[in-house]
């Protein structure tokens, strides 16, 4: 299972747990499958099935740059951060 | 990954491909366009910070006889007051209109709110004062910390605190709240023998690139539309013209001109729609072109902000935990740099127990812009003063402190992702063992204060989406065609990394920056991302066509393309004991026609950029001036593909930063209006301020390019801030806090006036 570091600003949602094991081969089976444990938390992430435009995703220490179609793997680090831009 | 001594290019410094038309001025810029029946465009701005408007008449102007159209936002689409997704960026499209041509409400001095165009500037700009606004003057805020206040006056009633997904109870001003938190803070305060707590500021700064913005647009008959302009990437004003204008964007042409400067400021569009809306309604060309006035009042200045930092550390200078809140000026429209900017405050350290709070607050400023690692100079201005006063109080060599401290490979971020093979220490490294920072400083010479100070500074660069089409014509010489706009020598180091595949010399290949139609698409030349991003793009091309000349070359020969081998610029091949080889150039002839390759690349893998900074200066004591000294930069940035380009973004860095730190800053009045909106009174650095700047070129090769390339145009803007700072604070003996360091705030915090 991929291991979902949970923001602190969401985790309300999980009881103060900080990161959370999670089923999944793709970012869009992982939130499914974590809404699923902890209600609430794909509407934090997403509109409607695209990631929050505010938000981006690292698999590990890599910016994801596919969305809900990003593959993940059993060992993956999953981290949903606010998103930046630079100049 | 080839060593140093395979490289044929990379690491060489060729004349770059623009340099003779710029230096002669045949460099076209986009002031140079001109058509014989063009008409004029001027824009009227709001004389008030905060005021809603009531009415606008425009029936006096009108009836000006050179006046051929004037517009207001009643003639902008309506657009959806939702967030969307804008190219390599995210926008509310409401915000972004509102923004061009203000609707229901003017939110700073400076905010358009009608145009006219006419046939020449001068009546262009009679007609302006003909339109008549009735406004109801509201009171302005201009103060993050006052705009937070529940009291505070609205900007926007619409607006919600938007905190990772869900609403805030946060004050109508608050849009954003953000926060990176992971391990146990309270323990790891407890576990310091020392910490430090203090409050800093910083002001509202602008770019000052030396061209100001500029655009001409042209309407034709079969509804295209095109518009010659200076951007920092022509598909991100194509997309934001679509969405502005709600046309198709396969209606609209950009052609991107050279450019004076961008830095961040040039992302953003402000008078290209109106260019645009003028010429559909005249179906003329329209001209417009900003005075520097207007750039300092109505475009994106680099957000000013206030800052809070408590750092703790134990006596070995092991910091045990940190914290810190940042308010941002996201100006009168949401989107400051306050995320990146909570991103990069610690990104230099392992940091166990740690918590960053950011905030975006709007208020009556123009709404603030990228600059150069926007918001990392402002947040390291905060930590690295802090880390100063640490090491000050627990003795300890500053450079010590960050060796002991500093960020590695497999250490965690801020914010959770893990870092990739990193340079920092290997700055800190260069730094401790440089010969500036061997030598001692005099502290007192001739009565005056000499200090030094040491900074490091983070930006974690980016990747994004870039075209290159490669070319190969009968003669051997390359045609390479990309979209990213060349500011800084990209043309250059672009043209190097297809020219190594290719075992070519730089001046074989002709590079060639084209417009929207041209090439494929191409994300803006910022966050550090074009010599790594379409330098990738351009290996690939230029790997495509060495593939189809072994293919031409087998075909010749006769034999197999695997047994073709390329080495150097030369194919290789044995038949029948006979030793085969054709030049580059010899294939290109036989090749029998152009021989084209295109590729669009998106890579991830940028690769972080670290820099340390030490800065020598003299304080005189009875004016409160500073003057640097010495400055010694020294920056990882992977491998330098043309190192003079790579130099020159560093010391480009520094000098910016002098302005920030003694200098730069806008002025404003209780009303809202900024007081020194040009280059006599907004005091940029020039060569009289600077030093000889020294820069050392760190190669910590980025394992996510095939050369190793890392961004560098951004860092080196990060640390000067905190390094001339604590180099002050270490010379008058008094922390400073507040930027810009002026001659009147060092005499404030001797105690001398």
């Amino acid at each position: 299972m991929a291991l979902v570091s949970v923001p602190s600003l969401m985790q309300d949602l999980t009881a103060g747990q900080d990161q959370v094991n999670i089923e999944g081969e793709t970012i869009r089976e992982i939130i499914l499958n974590f809404d699923k444990v902890f209600p609430g938390v794909k509407d934090r992430l997403c509109d409607g099935d695209r990631i929050k435009p505010f938000i981006a995703v690292y698999i590990g220490s890599e910016l994801s740059q596919a969305g809900m179609r990003e593959l993940v793997s059993p060992d993956s680090e999953i981290h949903f951060v606010p998103a930046i831009s630079g100049g | 990954m080839p060593e140093d001594k395979e490289f044929k290019v990379i690491g060489t410094r060729p004349i770059r491909h623009d340099g003779i038309d710029k230096v002669t001025g045949r460099a076209a810029y986009g002031a140079d366009i001109h058509f014989p029946d063009m008409l004029h465009g001027k824009v009227l701005r709001s004389p008030y910070a905060h005021a809603r408007i009531k009415s606008i008449d425009i029936s006096k102007a009108s009836s000006h006889p050179a006046v051929k159209c004037i517009i207001t936002s009643d003639d902008l689409p309506l657009v959806e007051d939702t967030i969307t997704e804008l190219g390599e960026t995210v926008i509310n499209l409401k915000y972004l209109s509102d923004n061009i041509l203000a609707s229901d409400k003017a939110l700073y001095k400076g905010h358009p709110v009608a145009a006219v165009a006419a046939t020449d500037p001068y009546a262009a700009e009679e007609a302006i004062n003909m339109i008549e606004v009735d406004y109801e003057i509201l009171e302005p805020v201009l103060d993050v910390r006052q705009a937070m206040e529940p009291d505070a006056p609205v900007l926007h009633e619409s607006l919600k605190t938007e905190s990772m997904g869900k609403g805030e109870d946060q004050s109508q001003n608050v849009a954003s709240h953000s926060q990176r938190k992971h391990g146990d803070l309270e323990a790891g305060f407890a576990a310091a023998d020392i910490i430090v707590e203090r409050d800093f500021s910083t002001a509202t700064i602008h770019q000052g690139y030396i061209e100001t913005h500029n655009a001409t647009a042209q309407y034709n008959e079969d509804g295209e539309l095109t518009v010659w302009c200076s951007t920092q990437g022509a598909f991100g004003v194509r997309d934001q013209l679509s969405k502005i204008l709600k046309m198709p964007v396969s209606k609209i042409k950009v052609v991107p001109m050279e450019i004076g400067g961008g830095f961040g400021g040039k992302v953003q569009v402000y008078i290209k729609p109106i260019a645009a809306l003028l010429a559909m309604k005249t179906r003329k060309p329209v001209k417009m072109t900003m005075t520097r006035t207007e750039v300092f009042e109505g475009t994106g200045p680099a957000p000013g902000s206030y800052i809070r930092v408590k750092l703790g550390a134990d006596k070995t200078g092991k910091i045990t935990a940190a914290e810190a809140h940042l308010i941002f000026e996201a100006g009168a429209y949401p989107g400051s740099a306050v995320g990146a900017g909570s991103l990069c405050i610690f990104a230099p350290y392992k940091i166990d127990n740690l918590q960053i709070d950011g905030y975006d607050v709007v208020l009556n400023k123009p709404k603030s812009s990228a600059y150069r690692a926007p918001g990392a100079p402002n947040a390291c201005f905060a930590s690295e003063c802090v880390i100063d006063e640490i090491c000050q109080k627990l003795d300890m060599d500053p450079i010590k402190f960050r060796l002991i401290n500093g960020a590695k490979e497999g250490d965690r971020r801020c914010d959770g992702p893990i870092y990739p093979k990193i340079g920092y220490l290997e700055t800190v490294e260069a730094a401790q063992q440089h010969g500036h920072y061997a030598e001692s400083i005099d502290k007192t010479p001739n009565g005056k204060l000499r200090g030094r100070g040491v900074a490091s500074g983070f930006w974690m660069n980016g990747g994004g989406r870039s075209s290159v089409t490669i070319n190969v014509n009968a003669d051997g010489r390359i045609n390479l065609i990309e979209g990213s706009t060349d500011i800084g020598g990209t043309r250059a180091s672009i043209a190097m990394q297809a020219a190594e595949v290719l075992g070519l010399s730089s001046e074989d290949i002709m590079p060639a920056v084209v417009d929207t139609d041209s090439v494929g698409y191409t994300g803006v030349t910022g966050g550090s991302r074009t010599t790594f991003a379409t330098g990738i793009a351009a290996i690939n091309a230029a790997e495509n066509i060495r593939a189809q000349m072994i293919g031409v070359v087998a075909n010749h020969w006769e034999l197999k393309p695997s047994d073709v081998k390329f080495k150097d610029g030369t194919f290789l091949a044995q038949k029948n004991g006979e030793e085969l080889q054709m030049t580059f150039k010899e294939v290109a002839a036989v090749a029998g026609g152009p021989l084209v390759g295109s590729v669009t690349a998106s890579p991830g893998g940028a690769g972080n950029g670290f820099a340390t900074h030490i800065v020598d200066l003299e304080v005189d004591s009875e004016t409160g001036k500073v003057d640097i000294l010495r400055y010694t930069a020294i920056q990882d940035v992977g491998r330098a593909i043309h190192p003079s380009y790579a130099e020159g973004q560093v010391e480009g860095g520094v000098a910016q930063g002098v302005g920030w730190a003694l200098s730069e800053g806008y002025l404003y009045n209780d009303e809202g209006h900024m007081t020194n909106a040009s280059f006599l009174d907004y005091r940029m650095p020039t060569s009289y301020d600077l030093p000889s700047i020294e820069t050392v070129l760190v190669e910590v090769p980025n394992p996510g390019h095939p050369y190793g390339v890392r961004g560098a145009g951004e860092v080196p803007l990060v640390p000067p801030l905190a390094a001339i700072a604590n180099a002050v604070s270490r010379a008058i003996g008094v922390r400073m806090t507040e930027l810009p360091m002026s001659p009147d705030r060092v005499l404030e915090a001797m105690g001398s006036i």
